[in-house]
């Protein structure tokens, strides 16, 4: 007798091989991609194989995206991007993306993901892959190395915390806005490394660039994975970025079963508020009203987690006509190529640069904290997914995490914003 | 050196959500383990990385290594000679990279009586770690399955795979 599976479940049961899998128990799965970047892959995984005498088990499986020392920042960054380079081309890696955009957001832009897949990646934000119905994680350069020899991996079968969110959000509320209030919530442990599956009307009206934000953000959950089961969204979202018809037929059988066992948790995005992660920690959550007081002298709107195509549409919504206020300086690095020159086309990125904003590249930039990153003593509202301590520059730095309606209000009023006030 | 027993180790004592921002800062990850380890830790207690030995343990509270999928906020704490870290949770990333490079992570439900600069020791009783106080009082670990003690005893993922490579 079958017993109804969560969809965490039925993805670990095919890449295991059995037919179904229990919570709790240590799998060994295939893995059908590994992505990793330049940061975390050849730069250390050259060395290890090389000193293994070992190869990568299946190229055509492997995505190498340069997103975290592009653009070069000096010759140390220079030296690692050559290495990566060098390397792609001695290993003839067939799926290379360089400087085009951010990981999370090129993957799948460029059709390598689709539902019922296990993948690996070699980033922490890898849970954005959920997005799209696959079960994906991130991994260290180590463990790259051992699904690089193996093609495989092993996990501990989770459990499902299901987010389920009714209602609609408000304009000007957006998926950070239910992450971030999640987060505060459980916890940036409360994810406890086992799966998180969001869904309810207020998911499914979301488009995939914010679905991205949600599953992107279980790492700041602390959850291994974050799911959303595929739609007619998604299925419009992967048939646009080339993903051939036979990969998306079985599409609807990638979801929970009726009666799976979960964890439910009932959220209501009618009534949210934008929320605002005070320093130095994302469940540092409350409404925004908490934060009229302060006054930003930066306004970032960045990274896979804030970046994407929708994000830079919220930001232009609210800063249409307008200018950010004096002292604010307006940061935009559009999370891919791609993304930005459709919003050049909708004429979304002239606003942002009429509001005063200046275009940064294609990358990781400031939220990885590897490169450029801000001055002593500036207090920054951000798109992104962390305020650590020192992780965007000095210590003194203080950052206040947003949504990018949010971050683009704060610019223009010079102090943290409700966006619903500006678009109202 | 036996992995899994050690006497008379000096603790180290920090909070709650260690991050990897703070084990690995981002400024040095274009270098090796040792210029990060010069600065590792040092936004939340900044003589660690300069008063650490070999042998020492990390005694941290609940959700330790949060944060990034950077391997090296793993790697630096073997490198500055760390016997084991000892928190009541982790986060499941840093938790797998850990095992991966043959670091030890004790998961201590009681880690937050221990006290700065005690000595403790450690032993195992089957798979099921005990950490010792130096007032003799044993606080009981999480068992920790054999494939990750493997890693471990060996070193790390690395000098495992070449051990079966080579055996």
């Amino acid at each position: 007798m079958t017993h109804p599976q969560t969809l965490a479940q039925k993805l670990i049961a095919r890449a295991a091989g059995r037919p179904q899998v229990a919570v709790g128990e240590v799998v060994t799965c295939q893995v059908d991609l590994a992505m990793f970047h330049d940061s975390s892959g050849p730069r250390r995984l050259k060395p290890m194989l090389d000193e293994l005498g070992a190869e990568i088990w299946d190229k055509n499986k492997v995505v190498l995206v340069l997103d975290h020392y592009v653009p070069a920042q000096d010759a140390d960054a220079q030296k690692i991007i050559q290495i990566t380079r060098d390397t792609a081309r001695q290993w003839q890696l067939p799926h290379v993306i360089d400087s085009e955009g951010i990981c999370h957001v090129v993957l799948p832009e460029r059709g390598h993901l689709h539902p019922g897949m296990f993948c690996v990646g070699g980033d922490s934000h890898s849970p954005t892959g959920g997005a799209f119905g696959c079960y994906m994680f991130g991994i260290g350069a180590t463990e790259m190395l051992g699904v690089c020899v193996s093609g495989q991996i092993w996990l501990q079968v989770p459990r499902t915390l299901r987010m389920h969110w009714s209602g609609r959000l408000q304009h000007g509320v957006s998926a950070k806005d239910m992450m971030l209030h999640m987060i505060g919530r459980f916890g940036m442990n409360g994810g406890q490394y086992q799966a998180v599956e969001f869904a309810g009307a207020a998911v499914q009206a979301l488009s995939m660039p914010e679905r991205m934000t949600l599953s992107n953000m279980s790492a700041e959950m602390g959850a291994q994975a974050g799911l959303i089961a595929a739609d007619d969204t998604t299925l419009a979202y992967l048939q646009q970025a080339g993903v051939p018809a036979d990969k998306l037929a079985q599409v609807a059988s990638w979801c929970t079963d009726e009666g799976a066992d979960c964890e439910q948790h009932e959220f209501d995005a009618s009534s949210l508020s934008p929320q605002v992660a005070a320093p130095h920690s994302p469940a540092n959550t409350r409404d925004v009203a908490a934060f009229a007081g302060i006054a930003p002298t930066i306004a970032y709107i960045g990274a896979c987690t804030g970046a994407k195509l929708e994000d830079l549409r919220a930001a232009a919504s609210v800063l249409k006509g307008q200018r950010v206020a004096a002292g604010v300086q307006l940061m935009v690095a559009p999370a891919s190529a791609r993304e930005q020159e459709q919003a050049r086309q909708e004429g979304v990125m002239q606003i942002l640069q009429d509001a005063g904003a200046t275009v940064l590249a294609n990358s990781c930039g400031a939220c990885a904290g590897y490169g450029a990153t801000f001055q002593e003593g500036a207090t920054v509202i951000s798109s992104t997914a962390r305020n650590f301590k020192g992780r965007m520059g000095p210590a003194s730095v203080n950052v206040y995490l947003a949504s990018p309606y949010t971050v683009a209000a704060s610019a223009l009023r010079g102090r943290i914003t409700d966006p619903r006030e500006v678009l109202a | 050196m036996n992995p899994r027993s050690f006497n008379n180790a000096r603790v180290w004592r920090v909070g709650a959500d260690v991050d990897t921002d703070a084990l690995a800062p981002g400024a040095y990850m274009k270098h090796g383990l040792e210029v990060i380890g010069w600065h590792c830790l040092e936004a939340v207690r900044s003589d660690f990385a300069s008063g650490v030995r070999e042998g020492d343990v990390l005694v941290a509270g609940a959700n330790f290594g949060i944060g990034s999928s950077r391997e090296q906020a793993a790697g630096v704490l073997r490198h500055l000679g760390l016997a084991a870290v000892i928190a009541p949770s982790y986060s499941g990333l840093y938790f797998r990279n850990a095992f991966n490079l043959g670091l030890l992570l004790l998961t201590c439900p009681e880690a937050d009586k221990i006290e700065e600069s005690e000595r403790v020791a450690l032993r195992f009783e089957g798979d099921t770690p005990r950490v010792i106080r130096a007032n003799g009082q044993g606080l009981t670990c999480a068992p920790i399955p054999g494939f990750l003690m493997d890693m471990v005893d060996a070193g790390g993922l690395l000098p495992l795979l070449k051990q079966r490579k080579q055996g």
